[in-house]
């Protein structure tokens, strides 16, 4: 028998779940739990939709209102999931191939509109279920299968991509900070507005065996060593910050939300 | 204080990835023939790290109402 945590929130006859060995998706997937039973939402006002990847597998295993939708469209579906509903907590669990690449479209408009959804990524640099493609956050020179040679391509920072799309609550935490992490997305989760945690995650199978980062424990320790957080950046230097994974929150701003906005609207109609 | 909390496993649910054996301070666990094991379980301190990081939720702190 699970621990109370995963018995309250998750379906734990489609556990185990189907993610390797090490990858730390189910620690992610644990915080987003834990941040929900820390605020005590009413769970059956929780909706989670997931598009495709390895991350989107979450909807089928956390045990509220989820949606399994297609590659890279389900901050669209939830979209039309929290204006047909507004009193349902809408969040979004997505890939970083999914939400940035595929979804890239959805993401950036849904924060310029300022929808209260609340998105959550789950950052592993590189498409695991599909067998190790470069994503459009596989760092500069790092290996892929289709990346033999490196990649090329300059990665998305997907905070900054959406801070200036107009989001309102942007944060990135990691798998190896847990209790922080838990904290920035009950941020995220309270935002009245369109909010995004980027969570820095692990894929041993593909990201780490192609770039040698060893053991599952050794790429959580990777992020122990190599993060920065975002109070401490303006204290150094361009050089000191090469090649570090800047965490805490980015954006915390209120704005005009758009269901409200469009309530408004429909009201005024109504006369 | 942490008197009432018992380590459990969950052996169905271990991939043996081996990041509770790694973040462990007092080296309670060991991978045997793949699975997670408790070795010393007298050196346990309940800090419910391995809790917090085990991805597959297969090793857990459980509050237990008397403990004799």
């Amino acid at each position: 028998m699970p621990s109370q945590l995963v018995r309250d929130n998750l379906r734990t006859n489609k556990l185990p779940h189907i993610w390797c060995a090490g990858c730390s998706n189910g620690i992610a997937m644990r915080a987003i739990s834990q941040a929900i039973e820390n605020l005590g939402f009413d769970k059956k006002k929780v909706c989670i939709v997931s598009g495709i990847g390895c991350s989107s597998r979450t909807s089928g295993y956390m045990n509220y209102n989820t949606l399994h939708t297609t590659h890279g469209r389900a901050i669209a579906f939830a979209t039309g999931v929290k204006l047909a509903n507004p009193n349902l907590k809408v969040m979004v669990v997505t890939g970083d191939g999914d939400c940035s690449a595929i979804g890239g479209n959805h993401l950036i408009h849904a924060a310029r509109r300022n929808i209260d959804i609340t998105t959550i990524v789950f950052n592993n640099n590189i498409y695991g279920m599909t067998g190790g493609q470069f994503s459009p956050t596989t760092p500069m020179e790092n290996y892929g299968t289709t990346a033999p040679y490196g990649n090329m391509e300059k990665p998305f920072d997907i905070c900054n991509l959406a801070a200036a799309a107009g989001a309102t609550y942007v944060a990135r935490g990691t798998t190896y900070h847990v209790n922080p992490l838990v904290k920035l997305l009950e941020k995220a989760m309270i935002k009245k507005g369109f909010a995004l945690v980027d969570v820095m995650s692990t894929c041993p199978t593909y990201y780490g065996r192609k770039n040698k980062k060893g053991t599952p424990a050794k790429m959580l320790k990777y992020f122990k060593d190599n993060t920065i957080d975002t109070k401490r950046v303006e204290k150094l230097s361009k050089e000191q910050l090469e090649n570090k994974i800047i965490i805490g929150e980015f954006k915390n701003t209120d704005e005009l939300e758009f269901t409200d906005k469009y309530l408004e609207l429909i009201k005024g109609w109504e006369g | 204080m942490s008197a009432g909390k018992k380590l459990l496993i969950t052996e169905d649910w271990c991939k043996g990835c081996g990041i509770c054996v790694e973040f462990c301070p007092t080296n309670v666990l060991e991978i045997k023939n793949g699975i997670v094991t408790v070795v010393d379980i007298d050196k346990c301190i309940k800090c419910g790290l391995c809790e917090l990081r085990c991805p597959d939720y297969a090793i857990y702190l459980e509050e237990i109402e008397n403990e004799s």
